[in-house]
């Protein structure tokens, strides 16, 4: 498949570029597919490239010498990532694995310098997406600092809750995680996962439905994640 | 249509834990690698994917809000 114009104009990186100034960034963009668990970038490694997810979902993650996972961020259609590590000049600074079949583009270091150069509006997106990447992260240090374990959970199921579907399903789904993704999320072991599922469901604010967890107390889980109630 | 454990017959060690934990006896070891049986009994508790040392089991879940159903009572 080669990379299509209507693809790259839909991610933000490319915002506000013209179809000729498309047409000239499309030359440096390579496409790069992953099968469901395949690793694409290695914590520590040489950076190379940056990367657009164009369909599945990617997840981005650090591991412990223990073998612990943390996972930083869960990317679908239209995000990018390590594009720290190309404009740092660092080495990959978290690991990142597939976790759907996915279509990514790439776009490497030197290329993407060379890019930025020559479309200014390309590098006020690019300080929008990290700005807001670095508040991702300053809410994931609060939660795991101050939140108790419950309470991450309860803002984990609200933020990947959907009315559309998973991920392979209708656009705008999330990809469905299994209980070690939700502990390596929250910050914890699988086992307290399980507890505070259970403890979440005999609270009245969840059921276990099978394959589904079904929020059936959408205020009850927006008091204890402390986010406003909608 | 039933979902089932996503099982990794490449990852699999052949250890038997699944088999040991498995309330509907869904899993069998079936030359070293385990395999599944009788998956109409699943109960989706991930029992299986918590014990397996090896990540070859994964129970992955959708997280979805109970829609919410408006009844009006008529006179």
């Amino acid at each position: 498949m080669a990379v299509e114009i209507g693809l790259l104009k839909s991610i933000p990186y490319f915002l506000g570029l013209s179809t000729a100034e498309l047409e000239a960034v499309k030359k440096h963009v390579f496409e790069q597919a992953a099968e469901r668990n395949d690793m694409i970038l290695m914590e520590g490694d040489p950076a190379n490239a940056v990367y657009f997810v164009v369909s599945g979902a990617v997840k981005v993650f650090k591991t412990s010498v223990e073998g612990k996972e943390q996972i930083l961020c869960i990317l679908k259609a239209g995000e990018s990532f390590n594009d720290v590590a190309i404009f740092d000049g660092g080495p990959n600074p978290a690991s990142a694995i597939a976790m759907t079949p996915v279509v990514l583009y790439g776009i490497n270091k030197t290329d993407m310098e060379a890019i930025i150069r020559s479309y200014p509006d390309l590098a006020a997106n690019v300080i929008r997406i990290l700005s807001k990447r670095v508040r991702h992260f300053v809410s994931l240090v609060e939660d795991l600092s101050f939140r108790h374990v419950t309470d991450r959970l309860a803002k984990l199921l609200l933020e990947y809750a959907t009315d559309h579907g998973p991920i392979g399903g209708e656009a705008g789904g999330h990809p469905r995680l299994t209980q070690q993704e939700m502990a390596a999320m929250v910050g914890t072991a699988r086992e307290v996962v399980g507890r505070s599922l259970k403890a979440l469901e005999e609270e009245g604010a969840i059921r276990m439905d099978r394959h589904r967890i079904v929020i059936v107390n959408k205020k009850r889980l927006e008091e204890m994640s402390g986010v406003a109630a909608g | 249509m039933i979902v089932k454990p996503i099982l990794n017959e490449a990852l699999c060690n052949g250890c038997g834990l699944c088999v040991t934990v498995c309330q509907c006896g869904g899993m069998v070891i079936v030359g070293s690698i385990i395999k599944r049986v009788d998956v109409a009994d699943c109960r989706y508790c991930a029992e299986c994917e918590l014990v397996c040392p090896t990540g070859a089991i994964q129970c992955p879940f959708e997280i979805v809000i109970e829609e919410s159903i408006d009844i009006t009572f008529e006179e």
